[in-house]
Parts: C-alpha cells; structure tokens; sequence
C-alpha cells in the first residue's frame, strides 16, 4: 500500500551523519521543485546515521522520481516510505496564548482536554505544549486561535513503522 | 609512511593511474604543485580553469578514463563549474580537485574563499570538502571510484591549504591506501546496479521478437558503457534498425546499412520519423532528452518501451517504459542478446519485417541530407567544408565540437564509423567546448588526428587555450565555421521572431583569425572559396609540430535543416524550405 492517493507522501530516509548532507537533500527537492511540507533531522541509534523524516507534497512530484533521485546521492543509504495506516506519527508544538483572566480558565479546560502542558505563565498568557498526531495539533490550534495566538512553533513531524507492520523499505532500482 | 597532505594527494593519484593533469596553480593549491615537480603526472598549464576543466572532458570522451584538472581555490574554482555542470549533464567522469582556504579559515570570507562545495553540489555526482591530511587517499579512492562507476559523472574534492601545505603541521600524515573493501564500506549508500533482471530482459527479447517496426534508440550509455559491439550484435541478430542520438554518434557505424543517424531536433528525416512510427523503441543508454523527442504526448505515440538505463532515476522520468530495465548497458545487452539467441535456437521466429523495411528505405530515398551548392563566386557552404573535412581526413579521425549550428551540421555530414570519435557538448550545449575539449583528446590520443569544428562565436569563448596547445605542442586542428554570426540564434530569429535579428552579428573580420591564431603560435589561414578547401585541409593534416586554425568564411544565411521547431511534435519536422519541400506532415 503506497500513499500515492494521500496529499503527501512520508518518507524515512536514513543518511550518512556527515556534513553537508541536509544541505544536499533540500537542494535536491528545491532543483527537482519537489515542495516539502515538514522535515525533521536527527540522530539515530547508530551514529555513523542521521534520520530524516520528509513529508513532501504528492502534488508537486510523483513518489517514484522523489525516491529516485534520493538515492543518486551518494550519502542517502536507505529510504522507506511510511503510509499513514503504517506509521506512528508524532509532532511537538510550542505555543503562547493570551489568556487573561476572563478566559483563563476556558484555555486551560482546552490544555487539559488534550492532554497538553503548561510551560510557563504570566499575567495575561500562557506558554503551552502539546505533542501528537499532526492532525491533533492542527485541531489544538484552531481551538486556541479565537484567544489569540502570540507564538508559535511546531517541530515537523516524525515518525515509525507501526509494531508488527513492515516498512515499505525501497530499492534504487525499483522501476515502479 | 610519513608524508605530508600534497605528497600523498598527487601519490594518490598516481596510484589511480592518472597520467595527465590540466591545471593552473595559485595561492591555495600552490603547496600541491610542489611534489607534482617529482612526479611523472603529465601537467598541462592551461590560460583559463575553464579551459583545464573541458580538456579534461575531451580526455574523457576518448580515452573512456576520468579526466582530471586540478585549480585553485575562489575565482579558480567558479571558473570550472561550466565544465563540472556540462560532464554531468553528459555523464562524464571527472575529478576535479580545487584548493580552499586554510580549514579555520573557511566562513570567514577569506582571500579568494568561496564555498565551492555549496556552488559545486548540484553540478557534480558527488563532492567532498576533505578536513584532513589522513583522509586524503580514502577522498581520493572514493572519488576515482564515484566518478567511474553507475553512471558516470563529475567529482570534486575540495583541499583546504593547510592539509596540504609541508610547512603546516595539520599536513602530516601516516600514508595508507584504502583497499576496495573499506571503500565499500566507507560508501553504504553507492551500490550501483549493474546487472540487468532476468525476467524483465526475457520480457524485452519476447516484445522484440513479435515487433514489426522496431528501432533501436541508442544514447550515450551505449559509449560510457563500451557496449558499442554488444549493440552490433543485437542489430544484426534481429536485423534492427539504429538511430545513435547527438551523444552516441560513432557507436554504431553511420557505413552500417541498419544505421538510421542521429535523430531529434535536427535529425535527419528518417531517424525522427522511424522513431515516430515505430512499434517498439529499444532505448539503450539513453534519457528521452526533449532535443530527442520533441513534444512528449506526440512522441512515438504507438511505440512500446523498452528502457535500459543504469540510472534508476531516468527510467519513468520522461516516459513511462513498458520493460524497464535496470543496469549496465553492455552487461544487459550481452544478455539479451543470450537470450534472444537462445528464443530464435527454439524456433521462435520474427515476424515479417518487409514492410517496415520498405518504408524506411523509401523515406531515406525521398529524404536524405541535402544542401544548395553554392554558385560559383557565391559563399562557402558550411556543410560543403564539414564533407571535405570528412574525406580528406582518416577514418578514425576525432573531431570536437562546439555549440551551435557548426555542431549540427558536424554530426550529421561527418562519418562516424568508430566509437569515441565525437567529442562534443550534449546535454549543457555549452559555447566553447571545442577547443579545450580538442586539446584533452588529443593528449589522451596523441595517436589520433584530431580536428575542432568550431564557430566563430564558440571559438572566441576560449580560444585562448590555443595558446596552451602551442606551448605544450599538441597539435590540434581547427576548422572555424565562420559565418559571421552567432548563426544558430540567427535561424531562429530569421524563422521564428520575423526576421528581427537582435544581437547576433559577429563581424568576419573582427578578431581576424588569422592573425589571432598566429599570435597564438599555431599556423593560421584563410579560405574562401570552394576550391581552396581542400588544399587548405591537407596542408594542415601535414603539419604536426603545433596548431592549425583554418578560417573559413561560409554563407552568413545557411540553416540548419531538418528541423523540428521547439515544443513541437516531431510530425512537424520541416527539411529545408529551399530545396522545395516545406513543412512535411
């Protein structure tokens, strides 16, 4: 199952840990005019490798030639991509709010709710965090919007295969 | 061993087999040159990095060896991205190795620093800024090895001063060559695929053998791959017919009676049109380029696929094939060919092909390559000096080209009856390959004569490198097509824009080739008239103790015909209005 009829497409790409090598991957999606929706870089548990997480837009480049082109850099050493029904997907949000006293207590109902987190307070605002879905960030933010958003920032996503699912793990030459 | 960085980045290179290095020292590269004086590497000085770079290309194409050049760092370095960006596009393999500024200086915007990694990244196969002395034969290794394997491309290895300079400390190293297996090791994500699947090669022998218009749409690949005789075989064996496109001209015999010739944007009639109405195109090493294919929805619309490539990336990427094959283009054919034998041993048989061969025999009759003769006291026909070149020259003569209408008109009249006898720029189209490009294939085949066609506006790009191939004495020819224009520019302005030529006149006169070549210490002439052609040709074959540039003034208006006018379908290909035939549907 591919998520070729999905908006985007998630790919996990495992690199070299070297210099330079995020810099060659987003040049090669800005030359190519493959859009990317969110990208995460991070070690993993070997050194030598760095794992990055790419949503990249179905709209703006089949599926096929991204992952083809990936691996014509010499640093890319596996990609697989993660379908959505496949893959645990996580994403942190930091956001501050207003949030004086007159509502105060509707935006910490809504914290709770969600099950997120209170960082920091003060008089009239609050520094909140939520880790999750994608999709249950985007709902939590659109609940605080009406309060009045001061900042805010979120990570892109990350992800895993599901226990018990295999990756769809691909192959340079894969044709199709 | 101890050694110090430059020792052991030109002891690296010895052990790679480089034989020559085109290059011109300065500030951050200076420390390499040292050692080179005890080395028997070949240094060819060239006046320009650009030069250094497209010379190493010329090597290349001929030679089938990377080519290596070798510069410095800042305004060296951008002076050799046209080269890097033009091997890449053509997939020729290359090492370039520029200096950098000391490793605690980079960022700080040092004298003649640039970030050569972060300009070079998008042009080369790969590139690597090597931080230390003790990395420098593993960088090296790697680079041979990335440069010359899969599809070959250009590498660059960037090397701060510091590592390399004896006098600094950071250039002491412990030399180790690195065996094969650490190389692999050292590269978990290169493993190109060379061997072509099984099953979708018996799929490819299947449709072959049940095709009734096949052709064979042989690319570059066929030449990168030295798979020129693999190819032979295949057509003879299933009596197909060949079109070899711009990069592949010479891998199959244009004196072969399957050779169609080069197809595409100017190709000749029957090599676009029996692409155009074949049932099956047999794409071997090569990319679907749109030069070739013209509009992609009307190109070969009835045509099945077969795609052998060894990149994965361009098979789908144009046009999706219906057997896709993955893999080295002379392995895959070799194998096909097994196979194909193996199926005809069995009794299976072809199908009646008469028809088919009917057809093509009479669009080559109706259509062949033609040109005006010019009258008497007329202008020289460019193409009238391209077929004397081509008789009064040995067969396995390599001859460069420039950009333009001259290189056109070089790959159709010319006889390409050997592989790697064609130098030119491909897939960049960049103005002024031809002299240095010339000059890197004459050192690689001093054996060889080697000619330049070149315009007179490609040869005022770099004609300068003259002044090298007189100082080194390697004797190329060059033949300029002077016509006194940017001439390919002008076709389309006098075909597509009304007329309205805007910035495209030259001046025959102004530089004076003559006069500018002898400055340059090669011999210079002039030829006008038709008669004069040949003589002029074979007094310079005779002389091989420096250059010859032959200034040869042609007819301003001569076009370039067939052509089919970009973003058009290659129905509309139009041969030439003035010998009476107009558009052709």
């Amino acid at each position: 199952m591919t998520t070729d009829d999905a908006t985007h497409h998630l790919l996990s790409v495992l690199v070299e840990n070297k210099a330079g090598v995020l810099a060659r991957v987003s040049g090669l999606f800005a030359r190519r005019g493959f859009n990317i929706i969110s990208l995460a870089v991070a070690p993993t548990e070997d050194a030598r490798l760095s794992r990055i997480t790419i949503a990249v837009d179905a709209a703006s480049a089949p599926l096929e030639q991204v992952t083809k082109q990936l691996f014509k850099l010499i640093n890319v050493v596996e990609i697989s991509e993660l379908a959505p029904q496949d893959a645990v997907e996580r994403e942190l949000l930091l956001v501050t709010v207003h949030a004086p006293a007159t509502t105060r207590g509707e935006v910490l109902e809504l914290v709770a709710d969600a099950a997120g987190r209170i960082l920091a307070e003060g008089e009239d605002r609050l520094t909140l965090s939520l880790d999750g879905h994608p999709d249950k960030l985007d709902g939590f933010e659109e609940l605080l919007r009406p309060y009045g958003i001061i900042e805010l920032q979120r990570t892109g996503r990350v992800a895993l295969p599901k226990i018990d699912h295999t990756p769809n793990r691909l192959t340079p030459a894969q044709a199709s | 061993m101890q050694l110090n960085g430059s020792q052991a980045l030109i002891k690296a290179l010895e052990m790679e087999g480089v034989d020559t290095i085109f290059g011109l020292p300065g500030g951050c590269i200076l420390p390499v040159y040292d050692p080179l004086l005890d080395s028997p590497i070949r240094h060819i000085l060239v006046r320009h990095e650009q030069g250094a770079g497209h010379m190493a290309e010329g090597y290349a194409h001929v030679t089938g060896r990377p080519g290596v050049a070798m510069v410095t760092s800042g305004p060296a370095a951008t002076n050799i991205v046209t080269p890097l960006c033009d091997a890449y596009i053509d997939s020729i393999p290359m090492v370039v190795i520029t200096g950098q500024v000391p490793v605690a200086a980079i960022g700080t915007d040092a004298f003649q620093e640039c970030d050569t990694i972060g300009i070079t990244r998008s042009v080369t196969k790969h590139n690597e800024l090597v931080t230390s002395a003790q990395d420098i034969p593993r960088a090296v290794r790697e680079a041979f090895h990335i440069a010359t394997t899969g599809r070959p491309g250009p590498v660059l290895l960037d090397i701060p001063k510091d590592i390399v300079d004896a006098k600094n400390p950071n250039s002491a190293m412990e030399w180790e060559w690195p065996d094969d297996q650490s190389i692999l090791e050292g590269l978990p994500g290169y493993r190109p695929v060379t061997k072509g699947d099984p099953q979708m090669i018996r799929q490819a022998a299947e449709l072959i053998l049940a095709s009734t218009r096949p052709v064979i749409y042989a690319g570059g690949g066929i030449l990168k791959a030295r798979a020129a005789e693999a190819l032979r075989e295949l057509a003879e064996l299933c009596d197909l017919h060949v079109v070899t496109t711009l990069m592949a001209r010479g891998s199959f015999p244009d004196d072969h009676p399957l050779c169609l010739g080069m197809p595409g944007m100017h190709g000749n009639y029957t090599a676009v049109t029996s692409m155009q109405r074949s049932d099956l195109l047999i794409a071997l090493g090569s990319r679907f380029d749109d030069r070739v294919t013209g509009r992609i929805p009307d190109f070969a619309t009835e045509a099945k696929i077969i795609h052998v490539d060894i990149d994965p990336a361009e098979i789908g990427k144009v046009r999706r094939p219906d057997v896709p094959i993955v893999g080295d283009c002379r392995l895959v054919i070799e194998e096909l060919v097994a196979v194909l034998r193996g199926m005809l041993a069995d009794g299976t048989t072809q199908p009646d092909r008469s028809m088919w061969k009917q057809t093509i025999s009479g669009w080559r009759e109706k259509h062949p390559l033609a040109y005006k003769q010019s009258e008497p006291g007329d202008a020289l026909k460019p193409q009238f000096v391209l077929e004397q070149l081509r008789d009064n020259t040995p067969e396995d003569c390599i001859v460069a080209s420039g950009v333009g209408q001259h290189q056109m008109w070089t790959s159709q009249y010319w006889k390409f009856n050997h592989p790697y006898t064609f130098v030119n720029s491909g897939g960049l189209g960049t103005m002024g390959f031809a002299v240095p490009a010339a000059i890197g294939a004459k050192v690689g085949r001093p054996d060889a004569m080697v000619w330049a066609v070149d315009g007179d506006g490609c040869f005022q790009m770099t004609a300068q490198e003259l002044v090298t191939a007189s100082a080194e004495r390697i004797p190329v020819k060059i033949a300029i097509l002077n016509n006194a224009y940017l001439g390919m520019v002008r076709q389309w302005q006098e075909m597509f824009y009304e007329e309205r030529y805007s910035e495209v006149y030259l001046s025959p006169d102004l530089p004076d080739y003559k006069l500018w070549a002898e400055a340059m210490g090669c011999v210079g002439m002039r030829v006008d008239s038709p008669e004069e052609v040949e003589s002029a040709i074979q007094k310079a074959n005779e002389i091989d103790d420096r250059p010859v540039v032959i200034d040869f003034r042609t007819d301003s208006s001569e076009k370039v015909f067939p052509m089919v006018p970009a973003g058009q379908s290659n129905d509309a290909i139009i041969t030439d209005p003035a010998l009476g035939e107009g558009f052709v549907q």
